[in-house]
């Protein structure tokens, strides 16, 4: 769950459970694929979107695939690595 | 509210290090007023490119720093409900008018930003006129329009970019060309238009093109914030519930089938000049219609003792009532008054009720409907019982018969009544019968000079005899109603007395 978990990772992604409509969107888009559909259900009844707890990049991408508004917020660590080559995130994670 | 956005913002500042890369943007409302629960989700299903093309509108107008200058055109459709999501200026509109809509806002406040938001049942069938004319004309709007292949509010009905072959409520057996003709390539046939500026097609359909997306929707506000012309992003984006299939599948469809029959492609990137010049003559209407300036002419003048007249003239088609009113009008007109006439057309015109609305003002008129006149000018009793209750108390009604019916009371105006029907047919023809009304309404009100009215008789009515009808019609009606005038009122120099 969103917090204190992957203290290495260089991102980090909260969602809203009420907002979550259970698409399952942001699972099949996240390059590093860290994000899973809870099996518990949400009080709408649906399976929202989680994070699994390790590999965020902070790449926001499922921020973008999302449809609705304000149901994830991606974060990045505040030092951003130096130079890193991006291995994760696919070709246009540059770009993001 | 104000505290969750207080903690957001402390988040921003250390969360073990981390700071916000993407959250919700500042331009949608913290809360959606869109029903008493559900206050923080969109009403989108599942999957549904509209949030996806929401979300990048939004930043792109936050990023650009645009809010509080954008006005977003909401339409007919799943989308009809943006107004509730964006925090910026908002109007709903007609189904498939946005872009006039927006036209005329644009117009009237060119500072602004002005997006219209259509889906493709929306802008590519009942609206395929509106926009292919706002884009024609290089209007300075920003229209994105958000293709899915199907009327998805309505249930799934086939729309006109509904893809060769795909089953929807009304083509169960797959689109026929043959009977329901090829999907409509919006994005092309704008291309073809000289005036537009920017038109890209874009696809929300994996990660790269949804960063595309991003990026053209961002480039045709820049567009619109610099006023160089008419900008056209066509977004395909995945309508999960209609087409029967997840989300993820959805968009995968997307890519598969959309992308092939509707190529992502930037149809045109180009400043284009529009001549302004040619700036038209600035005549007043007076002039363009012959009218002469009132100190120009020699005429005496006339006292128009009112600050404004409105002026409701009925009966049935035929009698001439929108010729008395456009007699009326160009007489104020040549007085040098403000005038207007707005006739009342349609099925009515022959042998129904038919009405025109006159206002004679010494000042600019704001509207020339007349709901409540100062004159009614009746000429048959289904006019008088339909329009007698909007008279203003203290206003006058002309009635074109000899007395009124007599379960008719009206006892806040004044009414005249004049046969004025049997005098014309005394004169020798039955269509000046709005003439002698025309005489007893000048008699009656003294709005305008008889004289005038006589110099516009003279410049329209060609045949001398049919002419002489007119003066006599004129004077008869003036005439029977100066009959009617109380004792002790004074003669004036033409021989009525005032």
């Amino acid at each position: 769950m969103p917090g204190k978990t992957a203290s290495q990772a260089r991102g980090n992604i909260s969602i809203d459970v009420e907002e979550c409509k259970g698409c399952g969107l942001c699972v099949e888009s996240c390059p590093p694929k860290c994000l899973e559909l809870a099996h518990e259900l949400s009080s709408y009844g649906v399976h929202p979107a989680r994070y699994t707890g390790q590999g965020c990049t902070g790449c926001g991408i499922c921020f973008y695939c999302c449809p609705e508004p304000g149901a994830i917020i991606v974060y990045r660590l505040a030092p951003p690595p130096k130079a890193v080559p991006v291995q994760q995130g696919g070709e246009h994670a540059a770009a993001l | 509210m104000a505290e969750e956005r207080v903690s957001v913002g402390d988040l921003k500042v250390s969360t073990n290090g981390y700071e916000i890369a993407h959250s919700k943007s500042e331009v949608f409302y913290p809360e959606y007023e869109r029903k008493a629960d559900l206050k923080h989700q969109t009403h989108y299903c599942p999957g549904c490119g509209h949030g996806v093309a929401h979300k990048l509108i939004a930043e792109a107008i936050e990023d650009l720093g645009l809010q509080d200058q954008t006005i977003l055109v909401s339409p007919v459709g799943c989308s009809v409900f943006a107004y509730y999501y964006f925090d910026v200026g908002n109007v709903q509109v007609a189904h498939g008018r946005a872009p006039a809509a927006a036209t005329g806002l644009k117009r009237a406040c060119p500072d602004k930003i002005v997006i219209a938001y259509q889906g493709d049942g929306d802008l590519a069938a009942i609206g395929t006129a509106e926009i292919v004319h706002a884009a024609n004309r290089g209007e300075k709007i920003t229209v994105f329009f958000v293709n899915n292949a199907i009327y998805g509010m309505t249930g799934g009905q086939m729309a006109p970019t509904t893809l060769v072959g795909q089953k929807s409520t009304t083509s169960p057996w797959g689109r026929r060309p043959v009977n329901e003709g090829f999907p409509l390539h919006m994005a092309e046939l704008l291309a073809t238009l000289e005036a537009p500026v920017y038109i890209e097609r874009v696809a929300l359909s994996d990660n790269k093109n949804i960063m595309k997306a991003r990026r053209a929707v961002r480039k045709a506000l820049e567009i619109q914030r610099a006023g160089t012309g008419f900008s056209f992003v066509e977004i395909l984006s995945p309508c999960p519930t209609i087409w029967g299939k997840d989300p993820v599948e959805a968009r995968k469809w997307v890519a598969e089938k959309m992308i092939p029959s509707f190529p992502l492609n930037v149809f045109r990137d180009r400043k284009v000049e529009i001549p302004t010049n040619n700036e038209p003559p600035r005549k007043t209407v007076a002039e363009l219609v012959g009218g002469a300036k009132p100190a120009e002419t020699s005429r005496p003048q006339h006292r128009h003792h009112f600050r404004d007249l409105g002026i409701k003239i009925a009966g049935f088609g035929g009698q001439g009532v929108l010729l008395l009113g456009q007699l009326l009008a160009e007489t104020g007109m040549r007085e040098g008054l403000e005038v207007s006439w707005l006739p009342s057309y349609g099925p009515e015109m022959r042998s129904g009720s038919a009405h025109c609305h006159v206002c004679l003002s010494k000042e600019r008129i704001g509207s020339p409907l007349i709901s409540r006149p100062n004159v009614l000018v009746a000429m048959n009793e289904l006019s008088l019982r339909k329009f007698a209750a909007q008279v203003l108390p203290g206003g006058i009604i002309i009635y074109g018969r000899e007395h009124l019916p007599e379960d008719l009371a009206l006892p806040q105006v004044q009414v005249v009544c004049i046969p004025a029907s049997e005098i014309a047919d005394k004169l020798g023809s039955a269509k000046v019968a709005n003439v002698v009304m025309m005489g007893a309404l000048l008699e009656e009100t003294e709005c305008l000079s008889p004289a005038t009215v006589m110099q516009v008789l003279e410049a329209k009515v060609k045949n001398p005899a049919l002419l002489e009808i007119d003066r006599k019609a004129l004077d008869a009606g003036r005439t029977y109603i100066d009959h009617m005038v109380a004792v002790g009122a004074v003669t004036q120099a033409d021989g009525f007395a005032q």
